[in-house]
């Protein structure tokens, strides 16, 4: 086990520093940098950047310096010192821009994740055991319903339905009085009244495609001869249900957590945008367009870092529940 | 119904009585046992009037081939069918003591007093040892639990017992294999195991589904053998079911012959071995294949495959596959089951099939021998 998790952590370690070159390199991309579209702004709005503070600037932050210099200083810079660089665009450290949206985004996937599992599992054992009763018929088509509709359509409708009939302040995750105030039992109070909705919406496709992944896995589980072996030595139904077939059907589900940040993050963008929520989507986005790279770079950095620790969660999880794993 | 008894007047058939009661002492007894599946496709009669008795420390085999109902008559001595299945008729009665009777297929499969038997009267041994125990339970976790259930054991007292059942059935460091997980045993080490759980708590009877089907032919030979030790030392009787007449010879002492869901002939191994009457019963002889019968000789296949459940011959099931099948009878009207004394009973019309026991005959007739067929 042991051997397991030190193999796991080394390539951890190995897969994360690739990303973050890549996530380099991926800023990189595009021709020109933030400068040469900082000069452009200026030259529009009819002001003009000389060149001097032009070289000035160049050299304050690298861009004058071959890609490697600038990765190096780039990384050195968020491993030591916590610095993830300059916001052109915003003008502040990226360092703080970043924490205030990842710790709303880590809440919301967090409760969308539990939300989802709580919803899915139950429903998703149910309609396997009672499989073509009345009841997992309801419920296949109102997942396929779910899986269908588009999430930011849903919330346009549900934002219309709330404010329009419920007289309820949709969007954002604060009430305005509470956006600036500081932490409260009242702003709490405030953000869970405001937190459902997005929850609903994020977690609905989801939701909908776990209960069919649950459905299926246990299906194929429940006719698996331990299950008779376990039945033929007197267990009841729901004892051996879920001490032996969910138990093994939930790998699958175990072995996906590490995806689950990513695409609630993707995924979650424009319905971000539509709610207007304060989460990592919306700015990474505007980031992007205005070719911010530091603010970009370390978003792409920190979601891939995400994802590589998430899975390698998940693989230690798995390896924990599925003594199969650890052996190989 | 299709038992319409056959006019014996035409055909010579003497008419033999049904005994009136097995003197034996039975451990089961299934009576007319009836099962049935609602398909999408229709109802299939899986077993269709099966009568046999299982004797007290004796080992009764169920052979047939595939869909001949054999697993489903096995599974339904602990009242444990698919949830599409249906006892609808017959019974399933346990004698846990002679004079006391307890109707396992009256009972409800979910309930209390079946699942109270199950694991501890009668058990199960699966034809899959691969995958008859969940992957990601250690032994231990897995035969602990049913053990302490069963016998009112501690934790302790039965991680001992567990300890002491791997031992027996002969699993080197059994303390330590505990805490193992299936995979990390070979197919003849888990078949044990599985021997293990299923005689943790000193069951009556277990039903042994081609326990060795799933295993190489040493192996195979081993695990019958510990079977064989472990019967004689604990006095269980056991339902083997298996498609494999060599199985057959060595461990059973009574022999139920099923095809297509009916029992077609059954009787003491000697009987079945010796003096086969039923024309499948002895068409599954001819087709064993024999050491030393010299490698130009064919092997005596029934010709034809087993009818579609949904597609049943009308008359006898058999006739369509059977050599000596009489046109205008045996297409026509279903075979009575002809008892001719003791345990031993017959399906089918034909003189030699239902001739009384005593005239045995030392040669087969010669007519039979011109019209065997041969692949």
């Amino acid at each position: 086990m042991w051997r397991f998790i030190a193999h796991r952590v080394v390539y951890t370690a190995l897969t994360l520093a690739a990303v973050s070159l890549v996530s380099f390199l991926i800023i990189q991309l595009p021709p020109g940098d933030f400068l040469t579209s900082l000069a452009g702004k200026m030259a529009e709005q009819g002001g003009d950047l000389d060149s001097a503070s032009l070289a000035g600037l160049k050299a304050r932050y690298g861009l004058d310096q071959p890609w490697y210099i600038q990765y190096w200083r780039w990384i050195t810079g968020i491993l030591l010192h916590g610095d993830f660089g300059q916001s052109f665009e915003w003008n502040k450290p990226v360092s703080e821009l970043l924490w205030d949206r990842m710790g709303m985004t880590l809440l919301l996937s967090l409760v969308t994740l539990i939300v989802t599992w709580m919803l899915a599992l139950p429903i998703g054992i149910y309609s396997a055991v009672r499989r073509y009763s009345l009841l997992d018929y309801v419920v296949t088509f109102l997942g396929f319903i779910g899986l269908a509709i588009p999430s930011f359509l849903l919330s346009l409708a549900l934002m219309y339905i709330l404010s329009r009939y419920a007289g309820m302040s949709v969007g954002g995750l604060f009430s305005p009085a509470y956006v600036n105030a500081p932490w409260s039992w009242a702003k709490l109070v405030d953000l869970a009244a405001h937190l459902w909705l997005p929850v609903l919406i994020l977690s609905t496709s989801g939701t909908a495609a776990l209960i069919r992944v649950m459905r299926a896995n246990l299906i194929d589980e429940l006719h698996k001869p331990y299950v008779q072996t376990a039945r033929a030595n007197g267990l009841g139904e729901m004892e051996l249900l879920f001490k032996y077939p969910v138990r093994v059907a939930l790998n699958p589900f175990v072995s996906t957590i590490g995806w689950v940040l990513p695409h609630l993050f993707s995924g979650a963008v424009i319905v971000s945008v539509v709610l207007s929520l304060p989460t990592a989507g919306p700015l990474l986005l505007s980031a992007l367009l205005a070719q911010d790279m530091y603010l970009a770079g370390s978003f792409i950095l920190i979601l891939s870092a995400l994802t590589v620790i998430g899975t390698l969660l998940s693989d230690l999880l798995l390896a924990w529940l599925d003594p199969r794993v650890r052996y190989q | 119904m299709r038992l319409t008894p056959i006019p014996d007047a035409g055909l010579g058939v003497p008419p033999v009585p049904r005994p009136a009661a097995e003197p034996q002492d039975l451990l089961f007894e299934v009576e007319n046992l009836k099962v049935h599946f609602a398909t999408d496709d229709g109802l299939v009669r899986a077993v269709d009037g099966v009568t046999f008795g299982i004797p007290r420390a004796k080992t009764v085999c169920i052979v047939g081939e595939s869909g001949s109902g054999k697993s489903i008559t096995g599974r339904s001595l602990m009242n444990l069918l698919p949830h599409t299945a249906r006892i609808v008729d017959g019974h399933v009665l346990y004698h846990p003591e002679p004079g006391r009777t307890i109707d396992i297929g009256k009972l409800d499969p979910r309930g209390k007093p079946i699942r109270a038997l199950r694991g501890k009267d009668v058990s199960f041994i699966s034809q899959e040892p691969m995958a008859a125990l969940s992957p990601v339970h250690t032994i231990g976790q897995q035969m602990v639990p049913v053990i302490s259930r069963h016998l009112k054991l501690g934790r302790r007292e039965a991680t001992e017992r567990a300890a002491a059942m791997l031992a027996r059935v002969g699993i080197p460091k059994p303390a330590e294999r505990l805490g193992s997980y299936p995979f990390e045993f070979s197919g003849g080490m888990r078949q044990r195991v599985c021997i293990a759980l299923a005689l943790s708590c000193r069951p009556k009877l277990v039903i042994a589904d081609e326990p060795t089907t799933a295993l190489d032919v040493t192996t195979q030979a081993n695990i019958i053998d510990l079977l064989v030790e472990l019967q004689e030392e604990s006095g269980l009787s056991i339902l083997f079911i298996t498609h494999d007449l060599g199985v057959v010879a060595e461990v059973a002492s009574d022999v139920v012959v099923m095809y297509l869901g009916k029992v077609v002939e059954r009787g003491s191994v000697e009987e079945i071995f010796h003096d086969p009457r039923h024309p499948y019963t002895r068409a599954l002889l001819r087709s064993v294949p024999r050491l030393g019968a010299g490698r130009d000789t064919r092997l005596a296949a029934i010709r034809g495959m087993v009818p579609s459940p949904f597609d049943r011959p009308k008359g006898c099931d058999f006739h369509p596959r059977c050599d000596f099948a009489i046109a205008g009878t045996c297409d026509v009207t279903a075979p009575p089951d002809v008892a001719l004394g003791g345990s031993r009973s017959v399906r089918c019309v034909l003189p030699e099939a239902i001739r009384p026991p005593v005239q045995r005959a030392e040669t087969p007739p010669s007519s039979t021998q011109r019209t065997l067929r041969h692949g």
